[in-house]
């Protein structure tokens, strides 16, 4: 139903649909129940001459049951929900596939900015790649992230996987996702972070691996490092991208 | 039984509370009185005058999302800042400067005393402070529009460490002057709440058991209980955030030992009772209105009340649903997608127990009914939507998006709107001695309902296309920029425009009324609570001789009787009891 509105990137984004799915069709049957017995009831009773209420006062059993029996039927309809809630929520936030690459996602006001391992395959070495607003990664692989933010609360949201987690200054927050398709995804940042949230922007692109490992040789080589992708040292912010933010800080 | 109220009184009534006696200052009158229908008048007033401020704030941004980076007519331009503090102050006023004094300090000093048959609150003078820090509360928030860099923008949540820093949110005093204004007014409640509790225990007209109290002053009072056990938490996180702004400390700064989470627990610990502090008076009204004018007892009235302690109880094990992302450790969601959708038992027993109460009855479609009805069939699609909400894994894609947003207008809304007016077109009779006129009340109630569903069921799509929350403008993302999306921000709009407009019948209507109405009698809608006992409006101290009760409020079409409704206070003739 969901994909009506907005598509899927991810292996679990599917998932996800199918429990809102499910919950729709459950609440949905309940709103409409519940709305027509009032509708019904308002016309059916409504003032006529020669009619007056009847006295009731609600314990009559043969009465009462019309409210507890379907009051059981939601309970039932509760739990039906909740199974499936809680086993997406564990395999989505509580537990993760082993990792093909890890990735760290720094957030600060107001720009994303990455760090991912360079052809050796590591973090934290000499050839890393860091970029700013952009963040490559191969199709049908899974990702762990390491979700960090420099100044105030962010959160990383990307719509089509259906991924969304804060991220907390002073903390390194991880989650995974493993994407299904190439292309490019929004990246989104929805929790209140100040003047520029609403332009904090980025994106996911989603190469197949010999496109990815064309980008990573581009951006490798020295020479393209200097003109292409801007790699920022940690902490310092996103340099390329302050003219962007320059008009909004004044 | 009254004998504290009484005594408090006679004190507080030197300056000319007995009519006639001596002439009264306007200042006593209307800015210094200890009567509780004039601290009720004062909240209304000011309630409504800061509804129309929030109101025109969401003017303002809806404008501004629908045509971005146009001149806003009556505005200007809306700036990135602007536009945050523009969505911080419209929550933050539509919850506690509208919400809570007109439903809970408005109706709640109206009426409490007249329906349990009392001549005033037990402390009327902190009943008149009460409302004078509240006062106070309002004007320092406004204050906040005209300092150095505006109004606070930090979201009405006022999240850490973005709240907590001047260079993080830009609005260094603003966000100071508002955590003082939501303080205050706290305190000003605080002082209203003890009132209506203890009022409520221990003003009772003789004869009033437990189980004779009307529903809405039950719901008022269990209201009142809700917010004064989770309101400390806040309070105390309040003047921690407080410091952390002016006086440097770290209570939330994770680099110095703080913990910026620990105020999102604080927060809502106090935050989610409070949609339940809000809803029960609306509720409550809605119960007395639909009893009334379907001539019907409440479907099982002891059920709604187990029910609403259930709910408000459960009110305060769900906070972290607010949080599954935030950061939290995964496993607690599980516990509290639990509590949460436990939290569905009652509350759908309640609106059930509505319904039903419509089964058999004789139903007058009038302005107040109307609006009573649109309270439950509009509070369905908030109740049904929480749902996704609240399950984890669904919540996981809604979280912070517009969808979010649909679904608390459609709590709030039938809270805060719905049911003020609905309190305000059944009592306005009794408040102001005059009949509304219906027609007038017709066309703003439906021009209202309508307008209203096309503010928001746009946005339940444009959220679950993605639309997140607090973005002045969507051009950089590719996805939210569809034209598609573009169409229903701007049908909102036109629905928020259109929902403004109407509000010029109602205030026609509420002030031609007050001169040019149709004189009410004592009991216009023949109901059988103690208020319709008195004159229109109710004289100073209320009853000219204190009411005795005989039996509950819901007494309507009771077998045996000539009339449809039997007054509490009306004494058992002996003819009735030989037909009974």
């Amino acid at each position: 139903m969901l994909q009506r509105f907005a598509t899927s990137g991810s292996t679990f984004a599917p998932q996800i649909d199918h429990l809102i799915l499910l919950i729709a069709i459950l609440v949905g049957f309940w709103f409409l129940a519940a709305e027509f017995a009032l509708f019904w009831l308002c016309f059916r009773f409504r003032r006529r001459e020669g009619h007056s209420a009847q006295y009731i006062t609600g314990e009559e059993k043969h009465l009462s049951k019309w409210v507890t029996w379907p009051h059981f039927a939601v309970i039932v309809c509760d739990i039906v929900i909740l199974i499936p809630a809680i086993l997406v929520w564990v395999n989505v936030k509580q537990s993760s596939p082993p990792a093909e690459q890890t990735v760290r996602i720094f957030s600060q006001q107001w720009a994303w900015s990455f760090q991912e391992p360079g052809p050796d395959g590591a973090l934290d070495t000499a050839d890393d790649i860091r970029t700013v607003g952009d963040l490559h990664v191969k199709v049908n692989a899974t990702y762990h992230f390491e979700l960090q933010s420099r100044d105030v609360l962010h959160s990383f949201s990307v719509p089509e996987f259906r991924l969304k987690q804060d991220a907390v200054p002073g903390r390194a927050i991880t989650g995974w996702f493993k994407t299904t398709r190439t292309g490019t995804f929004d990246i989104q940042c929805t929790q209140m972070c100040g003047m520029g949230h609403g332009l904090m922007a980025a994106h996911i692109i989603v190469e197949t691996p010999e496109q990815h490992a064309a980008w990573m040789k581009s951006v490798s080589n020295p020479a393209a490092v200097a003109t292409s992708v801007v790699a920022p040292a940690p902490g310092t912010g996103a340099s390329t991208e302050d003219s962007k933010f320059a008009e909004v800080r004044q | 039984m009254t004998t504290p109220a009484t005594g408090a009184h006679a004190q507080a009534g030197s300056h000319g509370h007995e009519p006639g006696h001596h002439e009264v200052s306007f200042f006593h009158k209307y800015l210094w009185s200890t009567d509780h229908k004039m601290i009720a008048m004062q909240y209304l007033f000011t309630g409504t005058a800061l509804a129309l401020i929030g109101g025109y704030l969401a003017y303002v941004f809806r404008m501004q999302l629908a045509f971005p980076g146009h001149d806003v007519p009556g505005y200007g331009l809306v700036t990135p800042n602007r536009y945050n503090s523009l969505v911080t102050m419209h929550g933050s006023i539509m919850i506690f400067w509208v919400a809570m004094p007109v439903l809970v300090a408005a109706f709640g000093n109206f009426l409490i005393p007249l329906m349990i048959g009392c001549d005033d609150m037990v402390f009327p003078r902190i009943n008149r402070l009460s409302y004078q820090v509240f006062l106070v509360s309002a004007i320092i928030l406004l204050a906040s529009f005209f300092v150095h860099g505006g109004a606070f923008g930090g979201a009405w949540t006022s999240y850490p460490p973005l709240s907590a820093k001047g260079v993080y949110n830009l609005t260094p005093i603003g966000a100071s002057l508002w955590l003082v204004a939501v303080a205050l007014e706290f305190v000003a409640f605080l002082l209203g709440g003890i009132n209506f509790i203890v009022t409520t225990m221990n003003g009772r007209a003789p004869g009033m058991r437990m189980w004779d109290i009307p529903v809405v002053v039950w719901m008022i009072v269990i209201a009142s209980v809700l917010f004064m056990a989770s309101v400390g938490p806040l309070i105390a996180g309040a003047v921690m955030l407080f410091f952390d702004q002016r006086l440097g400390t770290a209570f939330f700064d994770p680099g110095r030992g703080g913990d910026p989470l620990l105020w999102q627990h604080l927060f809502w610990f106090f935050g989610h009772p409070e949609v339940y502090v809000v809803l029960l008076p609306a509720l409550g009204m809605v119960a007395e209105i639909m009893a009334v004018f379907a001539r019907k007892k409440l479907f099982g009235y002891r059920t709604i009340l187990y029910t609403t302690w259930a709910t408000g109880i459960l009110s305060f094990v769900v906070w972290a649903h607010h949080q599954f992302i935030a950061g939290i450790d995964p496993r607690m969601a599980n516990v509290f997608t639990i509590t949460t959708l436990l939290i569905s038992v009652p509350i759908t027993e309640m609106i059930f127990v509505y319904i039903a109460t419509l089964y058999g009855g004789s139903i007058q479609f009038t302005t107040p009914m109307l609006w009573a009805l649109s309270f439950v069939a509009e509070f369905l699609i908030g109740g049904v939507t929480g749902i996704f909400l609240g399950a984890s894994g669904a919540d996981i894609y809604f979280h912070d998006t517009y969808f979010v947003v649909a679904h608390f207008h459609y709590t709030f809304f039938p809270s805060a709107i719905i049911g003020m007016f609905a309190g305000l077109t059944f009592w306005y009779p009794k408040m102001f001695g005059r009949m509304l006129n219906e027609t007038l009340g017709k066309i703003h109630f439906w021009g209202t309902i309508i307008a209203f569903n096309v503010i928001f069921i746009p946005l339940f799509i444009t959220g679950a296309a993605g639309d997140q929350r607090r973005i002045y403008n969507y051009a950089l993302f590719s996805e939210q920029e569809r034209p598609g999306l573009q169409h229903l921000r701007e049908l909102s709009t036109i629905g928020v425009i259109v929902l403004l407009a109407f509000q010029v019948f109602f205030l026609f209507n509420f002030f031609w009324s007050l001169r040019h109405g149709e004189r009410a009698s004592e009991n216009p809608w023949l109901s059988n609570t103690l208020e319709w006992t008195v004159p229109s409006p109710p004289p100073h101290g209320n009853f000219a001789e204190l009411p005795t009760v005989y039996r509950g409020p819901y007494e309507y079409a009771t077998p045996g009787r000539k009339e449809d409704y039997w007054p509490q206070n009306a004494p058992i003739t002996p003819i009735e009891e030989g037909a009974l």
